[in-house]
C-alpha cells in the first residue's frame, strides 16, 4: 500500500474524559455545614479538573478512556464501517476525525476536505425560511455561499419541499424539515465523509433514499467512514468494518466477517453448536435443563454458513426432570440489524402435528425452509415457555449463522435486495 | 465539481495532541469560514425580533427608556452636571455605545452555550461564535445612532468635521467589546458563574463608566484607574465628538486603545487555547 494513497491515518489515538466521582459524605451537622461552606472551593476545583489532568493521571476512578490507543489507516476511496455497542467509542472517533473534540494522545493525518454528518439539520432555525436554512446549514457544514448558490436548485428538488421553500421551517412537518436538512447534507461533496447514525431518522422510504444517496457517494470513489447500529446498512455500504469495544479495536477486516464476530459476541459463541455437559450449569429451571443447541445443514453437520437455497435445521436438546404442563419450546430469529424475523414454537400447528415431549431426554428440530431468508446474518435466541405465561428461557442462549443469497433462478433476481426475507413467490396472470 | 475535488487534494489536516498550535493555520481557517460568520450574524439579526410586534423598535426602546429614567432621576432629581448640554442628550449619547457594549457582552457570554447544538456536531473555528454576537449588535447600534442624530437635530446640534473621528472611536468600542467578550465566553463555558454574574457585573461597570455623570466629576487622582475601563474614553469621545462638551480625551483614548488591544489579544489567545476543550465541557 503506497502511503500517498492513504486518506486518513490514525496513529495511537486516545481520548480521556473525566466523569463525576463519588464525593465524601459527612454525617454531622458541623461537617455538613463545613462542607456547604467549602462547596465553592470544591466546585472550582472540580470544574477546573474537567480540563486539567495531572501528568501521571492515567488510572483514576473518575477517568474514562473513551478511546485507548486506536490506530488504523483508511485508503482513498474506501468505505469503512464502525460498529460497536453503545459507549464503545464509535462516535468519539468521528468526533476526533471531524475535529469537534481533540485527542488526549496520538496523531491523525487527513488528506482531503472533510465533511462530517453527525446530525441532520445542525443549526436549523425554526423562524427562518427553508431557503434561509439551506444557506445557514450549508455554511455550517463547511460549504461556501457560492457553493450553496450553485447547488441550491438541486438541493430543493431532492428535498421535495420546493413549494414551501419560502415558508418558515417552524410551519413544516417534522418529516419535511428532515428531508430538507438531509438534502443539504447529501449535496455536501467533500473528499472524505464522516457519517454517524443519521440514517436512523425518518421513515423507511426516506431511509432507503438516504442509503441510496450514500451508495452514490461511495461509488464516486470518495472516502467514507460510517458509524451505525444498523448492520444491514453497514453490510450494504462498507467493504471493511472496524469493531470497537471499550475504546479499543477488537476487529478490523472484511465487513461480513467482522459483523459475524460482533453478533456472536465472544469467541466461545463463534460456533454452530453449544453443549452443556455439567448438570449444574445447564440453562433452564423448573425441571427443564438445556443440553445442547446446534445449527445443522441437510447432511446433519453443524454449520454456520449457508446458502439460501439450502434448508437450515435448528436442533434443541434438553432434559425434563419432571413433566411441565403446556411447555412451549421455540426460538426467536433475529436479523443482523436487530429486527425480529419471527418466533416459532413446537406447538404452533394442530396438536396432532406436535412433536412429543417426554420426561427425560428430548431432541426437537425445526427446519427453516430453503428459499425463505434473505442473505445476511441471523441470530437464533432460545425461548422456552410454560403455560404461555412463565418464561423458562427467554432469549438465551443464542447462536448465529450466515446466509448467502442464491436461491432465485431468475436472471433478474440475483443480487441482494432489501428486506429481511426474500421469498420467491408465485405470480400468475389473473383473469 | 471536478475542479473543486482537485483543489481538495491540497487539504491536509493534522490533528496532533503533542503539536504546537499553528496560528497561521488557524487564521486561514477563520478566513475559510467567513461565509459562516456572515450567515450566523445574519441569522442573529433575522431571528432576534422575529414574531414581535415592535420588531426592530426593540433596538431603541431600551436606551430610550433608560434615558428617560436617567433624565428624571439623575438629571432632574439629583441634578447631576451634564457638561452644559441637556441631560437627555447627554445620557443618550452615552447610552448608545453603552447599550452596544453591554448587549455585545451579554450576547457573547452565552453564545457558546447557546451554540452547543452546533459545536458538539460540527467543526469550525469556535472564535467565530462570540464574534458573531459582537458583530450582530452593531445593527442595533446603528439604529441607536440614527435616533441619536435625530435627537441632536431636535436639540439644535449641527454636524461638525470632528464627526469624522466617530468611526475610529466605534472601532475602539468594538475592539473593547470583542476583547472582553472573548474572555467572558471562554470562561463562561467552563464556569457558569460568569454567565450568572455577567448581568450584574455589566450594571456595576456602567456606574464605573461616565454614562449617568460626566468624567469631570471623577477626582483627578483616580483618572488613570478610571481610564483603564476602555468604555470611559469611548463614551467621553462620543460626547466630545457629537456634542462638543469637552476636547477629545486623546490621552484617555490612548489608554483605552492599549487596554482594548491587550484584552483582545490575550482574549483571543485564551479562547483559542481553550477551544480544543469546548466540546468536552459545554
Amino acid at each position: 500500500m503506497s502511503s500517498n494513497n492513504t486518506a486518513i491515518r490514525v496513529e495511537n489515538i486516545s481520548k480521556r474524559y473525566r466523569i463525576g466521582s463519588q464525593e465524601e459524605r459527612h454525617h454531622t451537622l458541623v461537617g455538613s455545614a463545613l462542607k456547604l461552606a467549602m462547596q465553592p472551593l470544591r466546585n472550582a476545583r472540580n470544574l477546573r479538573r474537567l480540563t486539567k489532568f495531572a501528568a501521571d493521571e492515567i488510572e483514576s476512578p473518575d477517568i474514562v478512556w473513551a478511546l485507548n490507543d486506536i490506530s488504523f489507516d483508511v485508503q482513498r476511496g474506501e468505505v469503512i464501517g464502525i460498529i460497536g455497542h453503545n459507549g464503545a467509542g464509535k462516535s468519539t472517533i468521528l468526533k476526533i476525525l471531524s475535529r469537534i473534540t481533540f485527542p488526549t494522545n496520538g496523531r491523525v493525518v487527513i488528506k482531503g476536505r472533510v465533511g462530517s454528518l453527525l446530525e441532520v439539520g445542525t443549526g436549523f432555525h425554526p423562524e427562518l425560511t427553508g431557503r434561509e436554512n439551506v444557506y445557514l446549514n450549508g455554511t455550517i457544514l463547511g460549504m461556501s455561499k457560492t457553493e450553496v448558490d450553485r447547488k441550491f436548485d438541486e438541493i430543493v428538488e431532492f428535498s421535495g419541499v420546493a413549494k414551501f421553500i419560502d415558508t418558515p421551517v417552524k410551519r413544516y412537518s417534522s418529516g419535511m424539515s428532515v428531508r430538507l436538512a438531509f438534502s443539504v447534507a447529501a449535496h455536501l461533496d467533500p473528499e472524505i465523509l464522516l457519517v454517524d447514525e443519521v440514517l436512523s431518522v425518518g421513515d423507511a422510504g426516506f431511509q432507503s433514499k438516504c442509503i441510496g444517496k450514500m451508495q452514490d457517494v461511495a461509488s464516486q470513489g470518495r472516502t467514507v467512514i460510517f458509524v451505525s447500529h444498523v448492520m444491514q446498512a453497514i453490510r450494504n455500504l462498507c467493504d471493511r468494518t472496524i469493531h470497537i469495544d471499550q475504546g479499543r479495536i477488537i476487529n478490523d477486516g472484511p465487513t461480513q466477517q467482522v459483523i459475524r464476530n460482533y453478533l456472536t459476541g465472544d469467541s466461545e459463541n463463534q460456533i454452530a453448536e453449544r453443549v452443556w455437559g455439567d448438570k449444574h450449569t445447564q440453562p433452564g429451571n423448573s425441571g427443564f435443563r438445556l443440553l445442547g443447541l446446534r445449527i445443522l445443514d441437510s447432511d446433519s453437520n453443524t454449520a454456520q454458513a449457508f446458502r439460501t437455497s439450502e434448508s437450515i435445521r435448528i436442533q434443541i436438546e434438553f432434559e425434563l426432570d419432571k413433566l411441565i404442563h403446556e411447555i412451549g419450546v421455540g426460538y426467536d430469529l433475529f436479523s443482523a440489524d436487530g429486527s425480529m424475523v419471527y418466533r416459532s414454537y413446537h406447538y404452533d400447528d394442530i396438536p396432532e402435528q406436535w412433536p412429543e415431549i417426554q420426561l427425560g431426554y428430548n431432541r426437537l428440530e425445526c427446519v427453516i425452509p430453503a428459499g425463505m431468508l434473505n442473505g445476511g446474518s441471523y441470530v437464533i435466541r432460545l425461548c422456552v415457555l410454560q403455560q404461555d405465561i412463565k418464561w423458562i428461557l427467554n432469549g438465551t442462549p443464542e447462536l448465529s449463522f450466515d446466509v448467502e443469497f442464491d436461491h432465485s433462478r431468475s436472471p433478474f433476481f440475483f443480487k441482494l435486495r432489501r428486506g429481511v426475507i426474500a421469498p420467491v413467490l408465485e405470480w400468475k396472470r389473473s383473469s | 465539481m471536478n475542479s473543486s475535488n482537485s483543489e481538495d487534494k491540497s487539504f491536509v489536516t493534522v490533528i496532533d495532541s503533542s503539536a504546537k498550535f499553528g496560528w497561521w493555520k488557524y487564521l486561514q481557517e477563520v478566513w475559510f469560514y467567513r461565509d459562516l460568520f456572515y450567515f450566523l450574524v445574519w441569522r442573529d439579526l433575522k431571528t432576534r425580533y422575529a414574531q414581535s410586534v415592535l420588531g426592530i423598535g426593540w433596538a431603541i426602546i431600551q436606551p430610550l427608556f433608560s434615558m428617560l429614567v436617567f433624565t428624571i432621576v439623575f438629571g432632574n432629581m439629583a441634578r447631576i452636571s451634564s457638561d452644559g448640554v441637556p441631560y437627555a442628550i447627554f445620557s443618550f449619547a452615552a447610552l448608545v455605545p453603552w447599550t452596544y457594549f453591554s448587549g455585545a457582552l451579554t450576547g457573547a457570554g452565552g453564545s457558546l452555550i447557546t451554540a452547543r447544538g452546533i459545536i458538539t456536531k460540527v467543526y469550525f473555528p469556535r472564535i467565530i461564535v462570540p464574534l458573531v454576537a459582537v458583530a450582530g449588535k452593531l445593527w442595533d447600534f446603528g439604529i441607536g445612532l440614527i435616533v441619536l442624530f435625530g435627537m441632536m437635530a431636535y436639540f439644535g446640534f449641527g454636524l461638525t468635521s470632528q464627526m469624522l473621528l466617530l468611526p475610529m472611536v466605534t472601532i475602539l468600542m468594538i475592539l473593547a467589546a470583542s476583547g472582553i467578550g472573548m474572555w467572558v465566553t471562554a470562561l463562561a463555558i467552563q464556569y457558569r458563574d460568569i454567565s450568572y454574574s455577567l448581568g450584574f457585573g455589566i450594571q456595576l461597570l456602567m456606574y464605573a463608566s461616565p454614562v449617568v455623570y460626566p468624567t469631570s466629576m471623577v477626582p483627578e487622582r483616580f483618572r488613570l484607574l478610571y481610564n483603564l475601563n476602555p468604555m470611559t474614553s469611548v463614551i467621553e469621545s462620543f460626547r466630545s465628538i457629537l456634542l462638543s462638551t469637552n476636547p477629545i480625551p486623546w490621552d484617555g483614548l490612548a489608554i483605552g486603545l492599549f487596554v482594548s488591544v491587550l484584552l483582545s489579544v490575550s482574549g483571543a489567545v485564551y479562547f483559542i487555547g481553550m477551544e480544543r476543550k469546548f466540546a468536552d465541557v459545554v
